[in-house]
């Protein structure tokens, strides 16, 4: 059944059904109707899509309800809003959307007043949305302490808010794959064309040849975001030029890297814009079936994912003559097992066949043999979310977004020791620290920031330092780090980059699909010499020489991983190490001469010590010790037995006089 | 076209990748993943890396098809540190417990370590530790030994189809092993040991009955009597002189068997050809009376496994007939005791064959007692210090199953037991023998599936040569329902046949395999009887006791029966 009401006919001359698709659908929504002159049938059609584009009539809240949104209690605060409205007999719609990127100051509610002007406000939680509902619908007053900033007002009602783009977090983003995110119902196709969605595949589907898709992709410089930075045109013209009959379109939706979660927010913010960008790159390929791979540990997206697919299915955007053209195509949702390798596109195609994840050497690349042979172009998500915007803006306006020679856009999560967490998306090239600083606010109060780690298991900590250097691939890359997917993990002085190294490999250790020697074996070496760093040396002579050692062994083998793996995953999981190595020797140095970890992080370096002066003999510490090692008589000063202690900290924290200290 | 290699200028052929190009040159790139068999490289060892002109990168030569202007460097001083830096990671995790291996003395990782100058352990650390699987009748399995290199998974999934073992885990835990994690036994595996025959260690060996063998040797009191199947002399007469023949090897086997303790050696081809009598009758029978068709042979025990455990409702189209070792087994069990004046209680019959299943197949029939593979006849040799490589002495077969024609002896290859039936049931059908050479070309060969039809007399016979079990699953429901119908298929379980079995060489590749193919045609040529119903010890073997072909006798000791093994939920076992 399709509910869009935009693509549903206006009258009886309207020939537009989903069955028997009609190449003007598009552009009936906007300009419509096409096909005949009818001045109710325009006034119909102009008042269904200013319904869409509002969210409803009179009063709408659009709840941000994302994974982060609802981690912060968004269907409690959607629970309450109900219960609220329905006892003050308010007939006010509740729309959830997904994530604006500003996940720190989650749950954003956003309010459309009578007068059809869109405030934005946010810190919401299960605790504060009544004094929030009590202050609009009660005091109405509009102007509280949760309002962030306002959307578009033409005629001037709300000189006083600010408009919310210009707020910091989002004054130096550039939004285009994020457009829609947090604003638009992404359980809506109506909302999502009355936003501008589907007018590339109109677009492209309609007036455009798929060599001259590709040649504008080509031109606009798109590259992966996935990680690579293959130019998305020429992998498309690659599998275009093959003979085959059968060719696949595989949107890699498997995002895994610890600190990285655009793809889920794009998915879950803003599902039509992939499945746009999925339609538009089917017909440049000639690709009549696609896949969704994505992660089972993404529900919500999956759910809107689905949802999306089915809406677009019932008004005809996906199955047969998309558009009333020739082209067919539907996609497939596969969901992904929770292996990290099967974010590399051979595994993805090992999987999607039935077998295990595991990657296969390339050449064949997969657009000339991928699945069961076929030829098979593998996209991000991120990316295919670009594509939309390549195809209507143009090539010329994409290349110009970035900075210097990048082209585009790109959306980093920004987390860690950072004071505002969440998405961002900025021009290609801008420099790390307008990211960092500019936009993610710089380390919490106190603090400063030490490096920031960029791309994931496979990238490396870039030192604050060198902040000012331009997030391109080609920069990225030298530095040892890379683009990945757009993860970014900001540390302060608080944490240990031999810590940091140690915590990524043992990530990849455990990741490992175990098909190629250096990565299954190596990592394994890897983690464990990082992890006798860690640890105070204890044991025979041989162990304690297996430090030193350790640190020749660590940047050989490193060597071997990233020089001879078999997949991306193994090729670059030495960069942590490597880049860690590079930038902070003298932690690896401290820890490995020294045995102290100067950061403090390292648990199995830390040392208490308990002042005998101040210490009652209360016995707390030695009955919250784990292992032991503490020993005194009741109301006598109490002493850590050094051996057995593990550095856990318990005793530290139960001590209610402060007498056990920390020490190195 | 023609590649570089370390600056010497070698031709290649498009599709030929730089290690086989390599290597025919007489180039060795170590590799422990590269595997003749398979569909595509797997290139996870990652050993055979080399230096490619203009690219950055190490690459691996396993993967890097020749191209015009390709040079290639196999080993600079960067490629060797890259590879030793590997192999030191290998050795890292393994239990290192060479002293009591299995594959002591002949370890590819032992071998390649030797190579490549690792002589420490360089790496403390932990080492594999996962449970050793000795269910089966017929394979037994150390995964600590494993490398992972994969050749098995190649061979079980993509060569022979069964899938019985696959990786499981991920990193570090990562390992081989059947469904579930439970044992050989009760997974899809067939006993093929298609996997033993390829593994670069200890990971995966036949069940050892070297110990058997040698304790019933030593106990005076028992009669312990040799079977030695026809593909064993074919390959043992590798790297000998051209002029030797499988005769020859066969009579030197017996000399050096008789020298450690075997009281007689008997040729297991006598019961080849034996099997075509009974085959071949049976056959007809189906035919003139409207018997389930098209019928299978029965000689591959792995196959018929298969059937067992796969697809039992194909039972019915099996061939009740024994394999060969098992129709021996019967008759050396009936005949022997009276014949040499033993007890029958204390007489054990040991074949040496190239299989594993044989060794399934021993302990699910009466007639064999222990099963040597080719290989486990080197570890016999060890024990009792023989050099057979330059044991020049000769001793006949011994009576009454000394003989066997030149069909008997094409039971060894694929398509052996399509020509042997096809020569005795010409005879059969058409009264006559077939005219001149009975070579039939059709049945011979390499290919999966070979078809093909011949008249005898009045009636039109479909018939297909299956080589390989990983062409029995897409191709049996074929041969079932073939219009015009197919009445006879041969299915071998190996690649190329016994020639190929789980219990051959290590060292068995593609050409080894048609080098073993092509002196069994030259053995069968060079017969003085090439058809099995010539075979004057079977011929008095049915005027003394059995009667005739399919006679109330026949069906007591060379038929048999079998069982639905289908498995069931494994989940629950």
């Amino acid at each position: 059944m399709n509910e869009s009401l935009l693509t549903a006919p206006c009258c009886r001359q309207c020939r537009h059904t989903p069955s028997t698709p009609c190449s003007d659908l598009i552009e009936c929504i906007d300009h419509g109707p096409v096909c005949h002159d009818d001045d109710g049938c325009r006034d119909e059609r102009a008042r269904r899509l200013a319904r869409a584009r509002r969210g409803g009539d009179g009063m709408v809240l659009f709840v941000g309800a994302g994974t982060c949104g609802r981690a912060n209690g968004a269907l409690t605060v959607i629970a309450k809003m109900e219960a609220y409205l329905q006892h003050r007999g308010l007939d006010v719609p509740i729309v959830e959307t997904g994530c604006v990127g500003y996940c720190q100051r989650e749950v954003f509610v956003d309010l459309v007043t009578a007068d059809g002007v869109r405030l934005s406000y946010c810190d919401l939680g299960p605790d504060t949305v009544d004094e929030f509902l009590e202050a609009v619908f009660g005091r109405r007053e509009l102007h509280n302490r949760f309002l962030l900033g306002r959307y578009d007002d033409p005629d001037g009602l709300y000189g006083d808010v600010p408009p919310l783009a210009e707020t910091p977090f989002f004054a130096r983003q550039t939004k285009v794959v994020l457009a829609n995110c947090g604003v638009v119902d992404p359980a809506s196709l109506d909302a999502a064309l009355a936003a501008g969605g589907f007018r590339a595949a109109a677009t492209a589907l309609v007036t455009m040849t798929p060599e001259e898709v590709c040649d504008e992709l080509i031109a606009s410089g798109l590259r992966g975001r996935g990680g690579a930075g293959f130019p998305t045109g020429r992998k498309w013209k690659v599998a275009l030029e093959q003979p085959r009959p059968q060719k696949y379109l595989i949107c890699n939706a498997d995002e895994g890297d610890p600190g990285a979660f655009m793809d889920r927010a794009v998915l879950e913010s803003d599902p039509f814009r992939v499945v746009e960008g999925m339609v538009v790159a089917a017909y440049a390929i000639g690709a009549t079936k696609g896949y969704v791979y994505c992660r089972a540990e993404y529900p919500l997206a999956v759910e809107r994912l689905r949802e999306a697919i089915r809406q677009c299915r019932a008004a005809g955007l996906l199955g047969r003559n998309i558009l009333g053209s020739l082209t067919d195509f539907d996609i497939t949702i596969k969901m992904g097992a929770g292996a990290f390798v099967c974010g590399e596109e051979t595994a993805i195609l090992a999987s999607i066949e039935g077998g295990r994840g595991m990657p296969r050497p390339r050449p064949p690349y997969p657009a000339v043999s991928g699945l069961h042979g076929c030829p098979t172009v593998l996209n991000n998500v991120e990316t295919l979310a670009n594509v939309p915007a390549v195809v209507n803006g143009g090539a010329e306006w994409f290349a110009g977004l970035g900075c210097g020679d990048a082209a585009g856009t790109k959306v980093f999560a920004l987390s860690g020791r950072i004071r505002n967490t969440g998405l961002v998306e900025v021009p290609v090239g801008i420099p790390l620290r307008e990211v960092v600083y500019g936009i993610g606010g710089g380390a919490p109060a106190g603090h400063h920031i030490k490096a920031v780690q960029i791309g994931g298991p496979s990238g490396g900590c870039i030192p604050d330092e060198l902040l000012d250097v331009p997030t391109d691939y080609g920069t990225l890359q030298e530095l040892g780090a890379m683009m990945g997917s757009g993860g970014m993990v900001v540390m302060d002085e608080r944490s240990c980059m031999v810590d940091v190294a140690k915590f990524f490999m043992e990530f990849i250790r455990n990741e490992s699909c175990g098909k190629c020697t250096p990565c299954r074996e190596g990592t394994t070496r890897m983690l464990e010499i990082l992890t006798e760093f860690t640890e105070r040396p204890v044991g025979d002579d041989l162990r304690r020489l297996e430090r030193f050692r350790g640190i020749l062994h660590l940047e050989e083998l490193a060597e071997t991983v990233k020089e001879t793996s078999l997949c991306g995953l193994g090729q670059s999981a030495a960069n942590p190490v490597l880049s860690t190595l590079r930038f902070f020797r003298d932690e690896y140095e401290a820890h490995i001469m020294e045995s102290v970890c100067p950061a403090g992080a390292c648990q199995g370096l830390r040392m208490y010590d308990i002042d005998p002066e101040v210490c009652t003999g209360c016995t707390l510490c030695a009955k919250n010790c784990p292992s032991g090692a503490i020993i005194g008589k009741r109301k006598f000063a109490h002493a850590i037995i050094v051996d057995r202690c593990t550095g856990c900290g318990a005793c530290a924290d139960a001590c209610p006089k402060q007498a056990v200290l920390a020490v190195a | 076209m023609s590649i570089t290699i370390n600056g010497r200028e070698i031709e290649a052929t498009a599709g030929e990748t730089v290690l086989q190009v390599a290597r025919r040159a007489g180039i060795e790139i170590p590799h422990l993943c590269s595997l003749d068999w398979a569909p595509s490289p797997s290139a996870s060892c990652r050993l055979c890396v080399v230096e490619v002109e203009g690219a950055p990168r190490l690459q691996t030569s396993c993967t890097l098809e020749a191209r015009d202007g390709l040079s290639v460097q196999t080993h600079t001083p960067r490629v060797l540190k890259a590879r030793r830096a590997i192999l030191e990671l290998l050795v890292a995790s393994h239990p290192q417990d060479c002293l009591s291996c299995a594959r002591g003395g002949d370890c590819e990782l032992a071998g390649l370590a030797s190579d490549l100058g690792v002589r420490r352990r360089r790496y403390v650390g932990a080492v594999k530790h996962h449970p050793a699987d000795i269910s089966s009748p017929a394979l037994w399995r150390d995964p600590d030994k494993c490398v992972l290199c994969g050749r098995c998974v190649t061979m079980c999934h993509d060569v022979q189809g069964i899938g019985a073992i696959d990786f499981v885990g991920r990193g570090f835990k990562t390992r081989v092993a059947p469904g579930f994690s439970l044992g050989l036994n009760v997974s899809d595996c067939v006993f093929c040991g298609q996997c033993a025959r390829v593994c670069p260690t200890g990971a995966i060996v036949e069940r050892d009955q070297v110990d058997d063998v040698v304790a019933a040797l030593a106990d005076p009191d028992i009669t312990v009597v040799a079977q030695v199947a026809p593909a064993v002399p074919a390959t043992l007469l590798e790297g000998h002189s051209k002029s030797e023949g499988v005769r020859t090897m066969l009579e030197r086997l017996a000399a050096s068997l008789k020298r450690v303790g075997f009281d007689a050696v008997f040729d297991t081809g006598f019961a080849a050809d034996l099997t075509i009598m009974e085959e071949g009758s049976e056959l007809l029978d189906r035919i003139v009376h409207g018997g389930v068709l098209p019928m299978f042979t029965s000689c591959s025990p792995a196959w018929v496994h298969y059937v067992e455990t796969h697809r039992p409702e194909l039972i019915p189209h099996l061939s009740t007939c024994k394999s060969p070792q098992q129709m021996a087994g019967a008759l050396i069990k009936e005949i022997y005791p009276a014949y040499a004046g033993v007890d029958r209680d204390k007489l054990v019959v040991v074949s040496i064959m190239p299989c594993t299943a044989k060794k399934f197949e021993a302990q699910d029939l009466t007639g064999v007692d222990y099963v040597l593979t080719t290989r486990e006849l080197e570890h016999l040799w060890g024990r009792f210090g023989v050099d057979f490589a330059h044991a020049t002495e000769q001793t006949p077969l011994d009576p009454p199953f000394s003989e066997a024609s030149g069909a008997g002896r094409l039971f060894a290859g694929s398509g052996g037991v399509m020509e042997a039936a096809l020569r005795t049931a010409h005879k059969l059908v058409a009264g006559k023998e077939l005219a001149g050479d009975p070579k039939i070309t059709e049945a011979r060969g390499l290919d999966g599936v070979r078809r093909f039809t011949v008249s005898a007399g009045e009636a039109e016979l479909g018939l297909a040569v299956v080589n390989g079990l990983g062409r029995v699953r897409d191709t049996i429901d074929e041969l079932l329902n073939a219009d015009p119908p197919v009445h006879f298929v041969e299915v071998m379980s190996c690649p190329g046949g016994c020639v190929g079995g789980g219990g051959q060489p290590y060292d068995t590749d593609a050409a080894a395999i048609k080098e073993r193919l092509q002196r069994l045609y030259e053995v069968d040529r060079r017969s003085r009887t090439r058809r099995s119903h010539e075979n004057s010890e079977v011929q008095s073997l049915y005027e003394d006791l059995l009667g005739r072909p399919l006679g109330e006798v026949s069906h007591r000791l060379l038929h048999r029966t079998y069982t639905d093994r289908r498995r069931g939920d494994v989940a629950a076992v």
